[in-house]
């Protein structure tokens, strides 16, 4: 195992990232903004090193910065955690070409996976299973109309290089998809530096769920079971809970089976995840985009598989085998849900950023909080919202809602608006009790 | 007189209307950024801007006075 780490994020993940570290015994190196010089994150690693302003071009996305903290220090891996420069290949090359461990797949393994266009026909002539869509980039409105007639509406218009719902839309005619694509286009640029358009079919009731895997030291490629993401308010998740009450055995083994084979398709190492549209009418489940990165919500599956995914991270990066033994993965066990506490107001969900008076989590038994702030932080608007994450964990789904019930009435954040409030509404609606819920969810809860 | 104000703090992205300009109801004078979100700021009335206070880059805090419509 080497012997030195820096985490390239910020806030709750780099937290968690240095705290499995720390466990191994592996010296910890953060990097911060102007912004976040109070947070957690900076105190509690080993050693911190400023990056530059707050804005993230200036920081937490400034490669050459990155790189010279990491010479400066003697770090010899880097983990990027989700977001920022975690799916940035041409960073990961560098990292290599630096002579350091990257804590993440290959960079030709992210390029193959990045452009979701090229993904999507990867996927398709691996026998993965890829929704109606184009297979190249929609140049205008007038190509993006004629590709619609032919999929059949409703389409779903996404940016080639996109993650994270930005530019992203659904358009159920013609002068929906125009408007959109115009959208799209304008945001693909902007945040992604790349115009490139596809159009998907879009299924309204739908259930988004994904298959965390591991590309082992040895080249396995293993499933580590599913997590539905199903509640999302501009198609961002809000919880995630695994496994997916819409998922029988059967459907289990056929969308780990395709994970799989996703990711022997590219060779992948390390953890990644494949994210699946599951129509709940008719029991299909398309591949929509593998994301090359631990994921926000890998602790639904540490929760119920008892493995932490950080740890197997980095001894897959170093060369070690995993915890488990060979492709034997632990069965899961009971059911965990996680909650994305934003700050962000309960009703509209706009942001709300502002500095923390108090702050109060739950704890005890099958309930975990993996947080960003504490008090006496403030939040600034130039990151995303996301304050803390709340895990229960229970014998069974209904063990976790009572659970739930219990932390998020709890979980006391003052100063920000948190979005708290609103969990205590999705827990006590029917169709997320009775897990009978599809993406339209919070768009009916809000109607 | 109508004074336009900041729901949240927030990064100035865009400022769409100057000093003089007519606006209708429903026009954006400026785009926010907060927290990986573009915030357009609506005009609520017909009018003049009489003034912008706020200028591409500056950050600003919820109730900041942004514009004033007359």
């Amino acid at each position: 195992m080497f012997e030195s780490l820096l985490v390239a994020n910020r806030g709750e993940i780099a937290r968690r990232i240095i705290a499995t570290a720390n466990q191994m015994g592996i010296r910890t190196i953060a990097v911060y903004s102007e912004a976040d010089a109070d947070l957690p994150f900076v105190r509690e690693a080993d050693e911190a090193v400023l990056l530059g302003p707050a804005p993230p071009a200036q920081s937490y996305l400034d490669v050459d910065a990155v790189l010279a903290a990491a010479e400066q220090t003697g770090a010899q891996a880097i983990h990027p955690g989700y977001g920022f420069l975690s799916e940035n290949a041409d960073f990961a090359e560098s990292v290599v070409k630096a002579g350091l461990i990257w804590v993440g797949p290959s960079p030709e393994a992210m390029r193959s996976m990045g452009d979701k266009i090229a993904a999507r026909n990867r996927m398709a002539a691996a026998g993965v299973p890829v929704a109606p869509g184009t297979p190249d980039p929609v140049p205008d409105a007038q190509a993006a109309l004629a590709a619609a007639s032919e999929i059949g509406y409703p389409v779903m218009v996404k940016a080639a290089a996109g993650g994270g719902g930005i530019g992203m839309s659904a358009a159920f005619n013609d002068e929906e998809l125009t408007a959109a694509y115009e959208t799209a286009r304008t945001r693909a640029e902007r945040f992604f530096s790349d115009p490139a358009i596809l159009l998907e079919k879009y299924v309204p009731s739908a259930r988004h769920i994904e298959v965390q895997i591991l590309g082992l030291a040895d080249g396995t490629v293993v499933a580590l079971g599913e997590r539905d993401c199903s509640v999302q308010r501009r198609h961002q998740k809000v919880a995630e809970e695994s496994p997916s009450p819409a998922v029988t055995p059967e459907i289990r083994a056929a969308i780990c089976d395709a994970a799989v084979k996703a990711g022997e398709a590219v060779g992948y190492r390390n953890a990644g995840t494949v994210e699946m549209l599951f129509d709940t009418a008719t029991g299909e489940a398309w591949f929509l985009e593998m994301n090359t990165r631990l994921q926000v919500e890998h602790p639904v599956t540490e929760a119920v598989t008892g493995l932490d995914l950080v740890a197997e991270q980095l001894r897959i990066a170093a060369g070690e085998p995993p915890s488990f033994v060979g492709a034997e993965v632990p069965e899961p066990r009971g059911h965990a849900i996680e909650f994305r506490v934003y700050a962000e107001d309960p009703k509209r969900f706009l942001p709300g950023p502002g500095a923390i008076t108090e702050w109060e989590q739950p704890a005890g038994d099958g309930v975990r909080v993996d947080a960003g702030y504490e008090a006496g932080n403030t939040v600034t608007p130039f990151y995303d919202p996301l304050l803390a994450k709340l895990i229960v964990h229970g014998a069974n789904r209904q063990d976790a809602l009572a659970k739930a019930r219990v932390a998020v009435d709890e979980f006391k954040v003052v100063g920000p608006k948190n979005n708290l409030p609103f969990f205590a509404e999705l827990l006590d609606n029917d169709e997320f009790v009775r897990g009978d819920y599809d993406t339209g969810l919070i768009s009916r809860m809000r109607g | 007189m109508a004074e336009v104000r900041a729901e949240m703090t927030a990064n100035v992205w865009k400022v769409l209307v100057a000093a003089g300009d007519t606006v209708s109801d429903g026009d954006t004078l400026v785009i926010l950024e907060s927290m990986k979100m573009e915030i357009p700021v609506i005009a609520e009335e017909d009018g003049t801007v009489s003034e912008v206070r706020v200028a591409e880059g500056d950050t600003i805090n919820e109730d900041d006075v942004i514009a004033i419509i007359s």
